[in-house]
């Protein structure tokens, strides 16, 4: 059921999957030609509205189209082709999945009429991604191609957002028929949840005021919901201390006092034990993932729990809460503070108090703490300075493994939208795409890209795309030899038996950037380093590629071993 | 707890596999699932019978609604409902004596016999899963060649309905 405007005369589908992309707004699409494609290559090719980014590997595009997602408030959009294309696509559309990312991946297909007689390049797209998507679709009339990437766009970015795919035979894209495409769409079986239930929220402000210990935990999703002023002005309003979750950092400043860092198992002293002593603990877009909780038996086990989500099912998935209110997190803490006002009742403030003077006697523990006089680089260090040398205001993206964690732990963000990881799925690799689609979405600001020398090879040939479109990134390799987080849980819980977390053979970094067209640095004393950062960041429409030789035996701090509780952290 | 769950969802291919992919991939128990157009063409309705605990049958519930094509779902066992489940049985009957005993039975269990040759019978028969096992029971002197089962379908009582 759906109104549409603006009819004309028959179109090929190759015409209809480009005017659709226009009349969505589409600026940018990430892909990669091939067989199956190739009309709409044709057709895309014959307008200028929609641009395209040539990707080395269909996984670059998938990634550097989360990147732009995540970084901006539109949806990224990716194109590969059939077979290998699709298969390529899929750590992408998987990473997308976990953390939640808005993104329609179309793919290519062979004939409708081949379809299930093992053509070449064919694979069953729709059941390969079927679990990993939070929809997909196989069009097999020209005629439902408009309407289903109109429903394709509709579903990835409202509700929990998610990528969808849609594929699209390639006879489908020869066919003609009358474009017409809907102005909105309406769909019987999807109605993405909106407004808190009025009830449940006054039920919320009772039991958060009458908290005598209590804690904000935030995460992804109050930057996927755009919930970060709402966020601000209501822990500002309660006075409240508030933790984010690695998906989380930004929505609140971390400049701000009231924040006590990240949490979970690489979160800080702080945050995790204010977690375990809470008596009210207030969720808001956060899934309460295993990272966080440490053992479930052990998790806030003083607190009641009030859980804000717009996805039902992430409320009492893992940890049974008190008060749940499903709803987007702007409009519900929007309401919270309306009903906080109305409620007139104000925090304890004795209790408040006595409150941060315990959180300030933990915090006391200074539990970032790192050997600032070693001779060798300590990567923190480089975290930190790029940090200050970049006033906070960078667009970071990383990779996976320690130099996540010191990127999500001293690079302090203000501002929401400005750290780019992959947290749900974990994807080595994500760095350097994440951060191409990151610059084209903000081509004058600066994008850094914390990596390590194990997960930078993972997608190491987007270096080619960035020399092509001239995307000034500047890549911290925080480079230790080894896989580092894999290193640390050997040291930790393996006896230091370093089976494979060893990279032997690496290339040299300087002379690889210089091969594919850019700058490359290496640095391997801490004096160095600040100097080193300057020049990069001076050179302002230059990828450059700093190659830091840092302390192979560093580890990241605080840690939750695996099965303790929150307050059992191994510290430094 | 054994929970009968029916859901309306799209009549469009792939659904199934939505449905059957989530309990598979999430790990939770499936008993029976049928599945059938409605008397709208563009529905189709399923009745999935699964058991877990109250938390996790709150979770099938919810990632079953997350599905994009599921339009509505009802958790039977919150109502007074009715279930049935058919069973098709093919058994030998060449002994003699044979004959008259099975159809005897067959009719204790109000069972039709729909199909006869000089060697068998097919019986049919609808009730309770509870009730097919006590005839398969009843059966076993018998050679029983084949039993087709259809899985659990289920309705509520009364006013209770779900429909769109």
């Amino acid at each position: 059921m759906s109104e549409t405007s603006a009819s004309s005369t028959a179109i090929t589908g190759a015409e209809i999957f480009v005017r659709s992309l226009q009349a969505e707004g589409v600026d940018l699409v990430f892909g990669y030609p091939g067989g199956a494609v190739l009309h709409i290559y044709d057709a895309l090719y014959q307008q200028s509205e929609v641009s395209h980014v040539l990707v080395r590997h269909e996984q670059g595009a998938v990634h550097a189209a989360e990147g732009y997602a995540k970084s901006s408030d539109r949806p990224g959009v990716a194109l590969v082709t059939s077979g290998p294309g699709a298969t390529n696509a899929i750590t992408g559309i998987a990473d997308a999945y976990m953390d939640s990312v808005p993104l329609v991946v179309f793919t290519g297909q062979v004939p409708t009429s081949m379809i299930g007689n093992d053509a070449f390049q064919e694979v069953d797209t729709v059941g390969i991604t079927r679990p990993c998507v939070k929809h997909n679709f196989l069009v097999k009339d020209v005629k439902d191609l408009a309407t289903t990437i109109k429903k394709a766009f509709y579903i990835a970015t409202t509700g929990r957002p998610g990528p969808v795919v849609v594929d699209i035979p390639k006879d489908v894209t020869a066919d003609s028929c009358e474009f017409e495409y809907p102005e909105s769409i309406h769909m019987r079986s999807y109605n993405p949840k909106v407004r808190g239930h009025t009830g449940q929220i006054r039920r919320a402000v009772e039991l958060i005021l009458s908290a005598k210990q209590p804690m904000i935990y935030t995460g992804g999703g109050v930057v996927l919901g755009r919930g970060s002023e709402a966020l601000t002005e209501f822990t500002r309003k309660l006075g409240y201390p508030i933790t984010n979750t690695l998906m989380g950092l930004g929505a609140y400043p971390a400049s701000d006092d009231q924040f006590l860092g990240m949490l979970g198992m690489h979160g800080t002293y702080e945050a995790n034990m204010a977690m375990h002593h809470a008596d009210v603990l207030i969720a808001i877009g956060a899934r309460f993932d295993d990272r966080v909780t440490g053992n479930i038996e052990k998790f806030c086990p003083h607190a009641k729990i009030v859980h804000v989500d717009v996805d039902p099912a992430s409320i009492s998935k893992n940890v049974k809460v008190d008060v749940p209110i499903v709803g987007e997190v702007e409009p519900v803490l929007r309401e919270l503070i309306r009903a906080l006002e109305e409620n007139g009742g104000q925090p304890d403030a004795d209790a408040l108090k006595a409150w941060w003077d315990q959180i300030r006697e933990w915090r006391g523990q200074d539990c970032l703490k790192y050997d600032r006089d070693s001779e060798l680089i300590k990567p923190q260090y480089v975290v930190q300075k790029f940090w200050e040398l970049t006033g906070g205001d960078a667009f970071v993206t990383s990779d996976v493994g320690q130099h996540q964690m010191w990127a999500a732990q001293f690079y302090g963000f203000d501002k929401p939208n400005r750290w780019i990881n992959s947290g749900g799925l974990g994807t080595m690799g994500v760095g350097l795409p994440f951060a191409m689609g990151v610059q084209f979405a903000h081509p004058d600001a600066t994008v850094g890209c914390i990596t390590g020398e194990a997960s930078i090879q993972m997608c190491m040939q987007e270096l080619s795309t960035c020399y092509q479109y001239q995307l000034p990134l500047k890549i911290l390799n925080l480079n230790n030899r080894y896989l580092g987080m894999v290193r640390q849980w050997q040291e930790f819980f393996y006896q230091g038996r370093y089976a494979m977390s060893y990279m032997d053979a690496l290339p040299d970094f300087v002379k690889l950037a210089e091969a594919y067209g850019h700058v490359g640095m290496r640095i391997d004393k801490p004096a160095d380093v600040e100097g080193a950062l300057k020049e990069a960041l001076a050179q302002k429409d230059r990828l450059v590629f700093l190659d830091f030789i840092t302390d192979q035996s560093e580890n990241v701090y605080p840690m939750i071993p695996a099965g303790a509780g929150q307050n059992e952290m191994i510290l430094v | 707890m054994r929970h009968i769950i029916s859901v309306l969802l799209e009549n469009e291919s792939g659904a199934l596999s939505r449905v059957a992919g989530l309990f598979s991939a999430r790990g939770y128990n499936i008993e029976s699932l049928t599945v059938a157009p409605t008397d709208d063409p563009t529905l189709a309705r399923m009745t999935i019978v699964t058991s877990g605990s109250e938390e996790i049958v709150e979770q099938i519930t919810k990632q079953l609604n997350k599905l994009i094509d599921v339009i509505k779902l009802l958790d039977l066992t919150s109502y007074p409902h009715i279930e049935r489940e058919m069973a098709m049985i093919k058994v030998s009957v060449d002994e003699p004596g044979d004959r008259e005993e099975v159809k005897r039975l067959a009719d204790i269990f109000r069972g039709r016999i729909i199909d006869v040759t000089r060697k068998t019978y097919v019986i049919e028969i609808t009730g309770e899963g509870s009730k097919l096992d006590a005839f398969l029971e009843a059966l076993e002197p018998f050679p029983v060649q084949e039993v087709v089962r259809s899985g659990v379908m289920g309705i509520a009582r009364g006013d209770v309905a779900l429909q769109i």
